[in-house]
């Protein structure tokens, strides 16, 4: 557990200084909120059905740059080396990983909840279904997204295979974490607790897959 | 029963064990059969032109590459069973810094010793050793010139007391007193009983620490320095065993990899216009 916080606290502490997320994901983020109302018109009442849905596209769209970054973190300066060669098993460097992702996106979405109240005129009605949901789809998001971040990565044409790999693969979060916001936003009237078990089992899916498959990705990568 | 032919069949002593050691980047042969020993405190100068090999075969030793033919053993661990034992005793010192650019010099070493379970004291000492003066402490990685990194980098590595130092051209970038840091270093590893593994273009200062030196071409080692040195040699060369030199032991005539070298050149000839 020591080596999973080390190394996700160092990720956080980078970011905190080099304040990519800050100065690029946030005004990414809410660039594309913005983008999205002029796309629908600036209708009040589109918007706020669809609040949902385009508050989760902007989360993955966003979550592909920090996955991004967090894979370039470590391969630029050849530090993904040094990791290995500490001996710390893969699983924890892929918990490392995906828990400094998760904090980053949380944040995020923080931020994000409140430009989709302002943009879109939005309100949450359950606050408890929405926080949930957030958490549980961001875990799936932070494992998927350090998973395939470093598989593409592998590649040598990371920057343009990832988003070709992990969106379609986040497509079940995308759908299920859509229909729970839109209960807890009263968008939709659907069970958005129901919806919010199918998050939670594709999250789990996600982060045992990333935890078994971290290890062989990164030694073929070698 | 050579001298050398114990070394070779043994593994007492030795700190590294190749035998036909094939090693690939992607589906280039990187190491096309490699034959080394290196005993236990020795500190070897790996010679050889840009792509002779030298990086992936202390890559291979540092349990990074993967062996995809032949033997090997590093500190008595199997390389293809036992890397991640092996990757606990060993320092890589690489082309990259292996550090973080916007982490300052003692939160980079403080993280580094944290995470192999080094003290935070091993890693000031390490710095002190190295010459790194206490006001870059605190100084962003990314502020620092080429050689005040390379030092940082090396104290990464002391830090760990590995049991194998691989340096791939530690001395670039470094002044006189960075040489003569370094230096005084390597003789103090080996006084220690460490094994030191040096790739480098850099004569005298790598000369200095090195007991032997080893030539490398083509992905493979030589008997001497070929007089005219080509990359891709479309045979290997067929020196004998020596007992003075363990790693000039028989090349594989021809490998399986030796072949797919062969057939790569070929196919690279015939593109030429």
């Amino acid at each position: 557990m020591r080596s999973v916080l080390l190394i996700a606290a160092k990720d956080l502490r980078i970011e905190l200084r080099s304040r990519v997320f800050l100065y690029q994901v946030i005004p990414f983020a809410i660039t594309t909120l913005v983008l999205l109302g002029f796309a629908l018109d600036a209708d009040r009442a589109a918007l706020r059905n669809f609040s949902s849905g385009l508050y989760w596209v902007t989360v993955m769209l966003a979550a592909l740059l920090t996955a991004q970054r967090s894979v370039s973190l470590e391969r630029s300066s050849g530090a993904a080396d040094a990791i290995r060669l500490s001996g710390v098993a893969a699983a924890k460097i892929f918990a490392g990983k995906s828990l400094a992702l998760f904090v980053y996106l949380i944040v995020l979405e923080l931020l994000m909840v409140l430009g989709i109240v302002v943009l879109y005129d939005a309100t949450l009605t359950d606050a408890g279904l929405a926080a949930a949901t957030a958490v549980v789809a961001t875990l799936g998001i932070a494992g998927a997204g350090t998973l395939y971040g470093v598989l593409a990565a592998g590649s040598g044409v990371g920057e343009t295979l990832l988003p070709v790999l992990l969106l379609p693969v986040l497509a079940p979060v995308l759908i299920s974490a859509t229909r729970a916001f839109g209960d807890a936003l009263g968008a939709s009237s659907v069970n958005g607790w129901a919806w919010f078990g199918l998050v939670g089992l594709c999250s789990l899916l996600y982060m045992l897959l990333g935890g078994l498959s971290y290890g062989p990705i990164l030694e073929a990568d070698s | 029963m050579t001298d050398c032919d114990a070394k070779l069949t043994g593994g007492g002593g030795l700190a590294v064990r190749l035998r036909g050691a094939v090693c690939l980047r992607g589906a280039f042969p990187a190491l096309t059969g490699v034959n080394l020993n290196v005993d236990e405190g020795e500190a070897v100068l790996l010679r050889g032109p840009n792509g002779a090999g030298k990086s992936t075969l202390l890559r291979l030793c540092a349990g990074l590459a993967a062996l995809r033919a032949g033997e090997g053993e590093v500190l008595g661990y199997d390389l293809r069973t036992e890397s991640r034992s092996v990757r606990l005793e060993v320092g890589l010192v690489a082309h990259h810094m292996m550090l973080y650019e916007d982490l300052t010099v003692v939160e980079n070493l403080e993280f580094w010793a944290r995470l192999s379970g080094a003290s935070a004291n091993q890693a000031h000492v390490a710095l002190r050793s190295l010459g790194v003066e206490e006001r870059l402490h605190e100084v962003k990685l990314r502020k620092l010139s080429a050689g005040q990194r390379k030092r940082v980098s090396v104290a990464a590595v002391a830090m760990r007391r590995p049991r194998l130092w691989l340096l791939d051209e530690p001395h670039a970038g470094l002044d006189a007193s960075g040489r003569e840091a370094l230096n005084e270093m390597i003789n103090l590893a080996r006084r220690s009983g460490a094994t030191v593994l040096i790739a480098s273009h850099e004569g005298a200062s790598a000369e200095a620490v090195a007991t032997r030196t080893i030539h490398l071409a083509g992905g493979a080692v030589w008997p001497s320095a070929p007089s005219t040195p080509d990359p891709w040699p479309a045979t290997q060369p067929t020196a004998t065993p020596s007992t003075a030199d363990p790693s000039t032991a028989a090349q594989p005539k021809a490998t399986p990899s030796t072949a797919a070298r062969r057939r790569w050149r070929s196919r690279r000839l015939s593109a030429r216009p």
